[in-house]
């Protein structure tokens, strides 16, 4: 039951975000959704998740705010109107034709396959010698995975960094 | 299933942001909603009734955990937004400064 009203509220704070006049407070509204992401993780079961969105919500914020303050949001409504509203509706039905097939053959809430996890929770313990599952996963049977958003992140800043460079000294005085 | 739903219409209202807005901020932001709505998609699939944190204590044996393989995966997946959101919004700052303009309709011309 909890996790009806918080996702029908963060429903009602995206569509807020999605449709604010003013940039700050559309930003503001999504921080609420991804806040009321973290209670659902806690409500999940999910400590670890709850701790890492909290973080990187706070980050996600700091940024999004970085990038909308002091700056004004022209309001042109004019253009394709029709073509782009109907061009939206098309793509939303598609979507929902194929999730309405893919729902069809998804376990019902609660009841979860775990054939793959079995092995896990059995050696969990034993072999890599972490209490928290979890942790077990992420970074002893599937470090690979690890290793590669490691690798994503340092390519992320990397790219952050050759797009937001100044210009040197040399490069202004010629 | 109505938890499924919802999820479903979360993702509509990200899908219905980032196909329909011209400001490039509330592209991202559409971006981002759909990313939140994907983690909570997988974590509700794992989810178990009257389930543990799967976390073991020290002297009880715990048999009805939630399961952890998509807690593990998603964990991934939500540093790897803010990588990407950081990445997006970098962009979108150089394009304000070169154009004045957030109106993807006014981004056309190649400036060198």
């Amino acid at each position: 039951m909890e996790l009806h009203i918080l996702l029908i509220f963060m429903i009602f704070a995206a569509i807020v975000a999605i449709e604010a006049k003013d940039l700050l407070s559309s930003v503001i509204a999504v921080g609420a959704v991804g806040f009321a992401l973290c209670l659902a993780f806690l409500i999940l079961k999910a400590p670890d998740l709850a701790i890492t969105q909290l973080v990187v919500e706070v980050l996600c914020l700091i940024i999004l705010i970085r990038a909308t303050i002091n700056r004004d949001l022209p309001l042109v409504i004019e253009g394709r109107w029709i073509f782009n509203t109907i061009s939206t509706l098309v793509f939303i039905a598609v979507f929902l034709f194929f999730s309405w097939l893919a729902l069809k053959e998804l376990p019902s809430f609660g009841q979860p396959l775990m054939t793959v996890v079995k092995k896990y929770l059995a050696e969990g313990t034993t072999k890599t010698g972490a209490v928290n599952i979890v942790t077990a996963v992420i970074l002893d049977f599937r470090a690979y995975d690890t290793l590669g958003e490691a690798t994503v992140l340092f390519t992320a800043v990397i790219g952050i960094m050759a797009v937001l460079r100044r210009p040197g000294r040399k490069k202004i005085e010629r | 299933m109505s938890l499924y739903l919802l999820c479903l219409v979360l993702f509509c209202i990200g899908l219905y942001g980032v196909l329909r807005k011209r400001n490039l901020v509330k592209i991202i932001i559409g971006l981002g909603i759909i990313e939140y709505s994907l983690n909570l998609f997988f974590v509700l699939l794992g989810y178990k009734f009257h389930g543990r944190a799967p976390i073991d204590a020290q002297d009880q044996i715990i048999l009805n955990m939630v399961d952890p393989l998509p807690q593990a995966l998603v964990l991934t997946s939500i540093v790897i937004g803010l990588g990407i959101t950081a990445l997006v919004i970098s962009i979108a700052i150089r394009i304000y400064e070169k154009y004045g303009t957030f109106d993807i309709t006014k981004i056309k011309r190649l400036r060198g």
